[in-house]
């Protein structure tokens, strides 16, 4: 235990200091929000391999959750007076005396994954995030084209009750399976996001339905409360993936162990790689002075058992998910 | 009547009673029983699965609650317990992943126990610390991930089964009867109660009342610890963000709906455990109903309400005068 202690604590303490100045032409300073889950920490690190690949000298700031230390980060940012700020904004309100800081430094800000009020629009110049709504509707459409016209009872499995995440995901997969009549939505509960409360909740479904016989499709509004449910489905004595169909979003490297042992169908993608194409942007605004779009919408990408899962899960898994 | 039923606990089997016959309306299926791959399936065996974990927490809890104190930590410590145990698993035996967990949950019950009972710490700020830094020492174990397992042994005791029962259940109903073994068997439970009452007159009157303190709030780190290694065994994985999250507050509340004071002096292990089985025979009643899961929360507190209210003496005694009265008219 003591050296994953220690290698944890050092990794945080790498996090926080600046990373080493190196030729690079553009230095940019990012302000994460911290490691609140897998999916973060595999965000940071392929920040890092895709500023490393375009010789960007990025410099990360990890806020632990933080909106002060949000602030605090930025402000340093722009006393060293960096080319760009990437922020990962923790809420969506109370930025606009900083970045108004920043504009007034001149200093294009980028928001990364979330994003922040209206009101402060004309603050940033573009933010790189995925449509949760489209997620959900790339979710429906899988399922709606497998299924076919056979009439297929879906259960789905919702995120966070109130996260605006869950609602989105929900929203667009209702709509895209509205058009199609066979497919019905019989239970809806929230299983947290967790895999614990995925597994519970999956349980229940399976008393409720019968034993499970009478559910066709799973749907879960992220990876981790899917991989719950495949133990709760496999536990009664069913078949996730051959008996009961099942499609969720994230795409984090487990899913892809259990597609790979034939016991997931599909998962969208929420791609880590926010700061690729934020990174394209700030270059294209510094040489050309090309301002892009106000959004920079993320690819939600599909993944099926035909895209060779094993493959992306060993990929996938040394990201720090 | 009275000589036929016991006071003290009739309120709980009362409130056990009526929830599973709401289960049963909410969900016609509710108390079907079958035998799948040689092991008991049905909704009732989930409510005493799901139940486990806080289960297990209110046999620390009591204690802790009975010597006037309150353990904040626990959920924490199930992430700390969790998380060793994952980590470990696929590559140390399951006593050593036992020894390794359950010894993290004794560290934090001695540093629980040493800040109240040695520095005199309040006992919720004193537990405070470590609930918020328990889950950070979690998150530092698992670097931030989800560290899953696959070692049979570990599994084995999250979903493995033992005369159709699952394995967690049958943890639990051994750590109750060897709880209450302990406590009731001997004068150990008479001195913790004094120790709660009135920690002073008991010091004077020869209880040491230190070592008991600091021996509960050892224990309730034991039995969360292994709530936690249950817990992951579940999963297949640690979870450190999420892993026993608001937990302690359902333990807490299971030993104040078993009956137990928050003034400390007085327990009942066995109606602090039916108090986790009535939240968890609630929960698993709301997962079953297919309401929307808005209405979760809301159910929770009207149904804990008329459970408390059913406890309090002003009621009962309000219920007991109606009674008389009515007996005196006919």
């Amino acid at each position: 235990m003591t050296p994953k202690v220690l290698f944890a604590a050092s990794a945080a303490a790498a996090l926080l200091l600046a990373l080493p100045a190196s030729a690079a032409q553009l230095t940019i300073g990012f302000s994460q929000i911290g490691s609140e889950s897998g999916w973060r920490a595999a965000e940071t690190s392929v920040s890092k391999q895709e500023a490393a690949k375009r010789k960007v000298n990025l410099k990360i700031a990890d806020a632990q959750q933080k909106q002060e230390n949000q602030i605090k980060a930025i402000r340093s940012f722009i006393a060293q007076n960096v080319d760009a700020i990437f922020l990962a904004p923790v809420v969506s309100t109370g930025w606009e005396s900083v970045l108004k800081e920043a504009k007034e430094a001149k200093i294009p800000v980028v928001l990364l994954d979330r994003d922040i009020d209206p009101s402060g629009k004309d603050l940033y110049l573009t933010a790189v995030t995925s449509d949760s709504v489209h997620e959900g509707a790339v979710a429906g459409d899988w399922l709606a084209k497998t299924v076919g016209t056979k009439p297929c009872n879906i259960v789905e499995l919702q995120g966070t009750v109130g996260a605006s995440v869950a609602a989105n995901r929900k929203k667009g997969f209702d709509t895209a399976i509205a058009k199609h009549a066979n497919l019905k939505v019989v239970r809806s509960q929230t299983g947290d996001f967790t895999r614990a409360k995925g597994k519970e909740v999956m349980e229940s479904f399976i008393k409720a339905e019968g034993g499970g016989k009478s559910i066709c499709a799973v749907y879960a509004h992220n990876d981790d409360m899917m991989v719950g449910a495949i133990q709760a489905m496999k536990e009664a004595g069913l078949k996730p993936g051959k008996e009961i169909l099942t499609v969720s979003i994230d795409a984090v490297p487990d899913i892809f162990k259990a597609m790979a042992a034939g016991e997931a169908n599909a998962t969208v993608e929420l791609t880590p790689n926010m700061a690729g194409p934020a990174l394209d942007a700030i270059a294209a605004f510094k040489e050309k002075g090309t301002v892009p779009p106000k959004w920079i919408q993320t690819e939600s990408k599909l993944y099926t058992a035909a895209d060779d899962p094993q493959k992306i899960y060993d990929s996938k898994k040394g990201l720090g998910y | 009547m009275t000589a036929l039923l016991p006071r003290r606990g009739l309120a709980q089997v009362l409130a056990l009673i009526v929830i599973l016959a709401i289960d049963r309306i909410v969900s016609p299926q509710f108390f079907d029983l079958r035998l799948q791959e040689g092991r008991l399936f049905g909704s009732l065996i989930d409510v005493l699965n799901r139940g486990t974990p806080v289960a297990l927490l209110t046999l620390g809890m009591v204690l802790v609650i009975a010597t006037r104190g309150i353990d904040l930590s626990v959920g924490a410590v199930m992430a700390i317990s969790g998380a060793i145990a994952a980590s470990l698993a696929d590559s140390h035996g399951l006593p050593i992943v036992l020894a390794a967990a359950l010894g993290a949950g004794l560290v934090c019950g001695l540093w629980n126990g040493f800040l109240v009972a040695v520095l005199g710490m309040q006992p919720i700020v004193a537990t405070l610390i470590l609930m918020v830094a328990g889950r950070g020492i979690a998150q530092l174990i698992t670097e931030g991930r989800i560290v899953t397992f696959s070692s049979p042994d570990l599994v084995w005791l999250g979903n493995g089964s033992v005369l159709g029962l699952p394995v967690p259940v049958v943890i639990a109903l051994g750590m109750l009867i060897l709880t209450a073994a302990v406590v009731r068997g001997s004068a150990l439970g008479l001195l913790i109660e004094a120790t709660g009452g009135n920690a002073r007159a008991s010091e004077l009157a020869g209880v040491g009342t230190r070592a008991m303190i600091l021996s509960v709030y050892v224990w309730c780190g034991v039995c969360a610890a292994l709530a936690g290694v249950i817990a992951a065994a579940d999963i297949m994985g640690a979870d450190a963000n999420n892993a026993g999250l608001w937990l302690e507050l359902d333990a807490i509340l299971a030993v104040v709906i078993g009956g137990t004071s928050l003034f400390g002096g007085r327990f009942s292990l066995v109606l602090a455990v039916l108090g986790a089985l009535i939240i968890q025979t609630m929960n698993t009643g709301i997962l079953l109903s297919g309401y929307p899961p808005e209405f979760n929360l809301l159910v929770k507190a009207v149904v804990v309400l008329a459970v408390l209210l059913l406890q309090s003496p002003k009621l009962s005694g309000f219920a007991g005068i109606a009674m008389r009265l009515r007996r005196t008219k006919a």
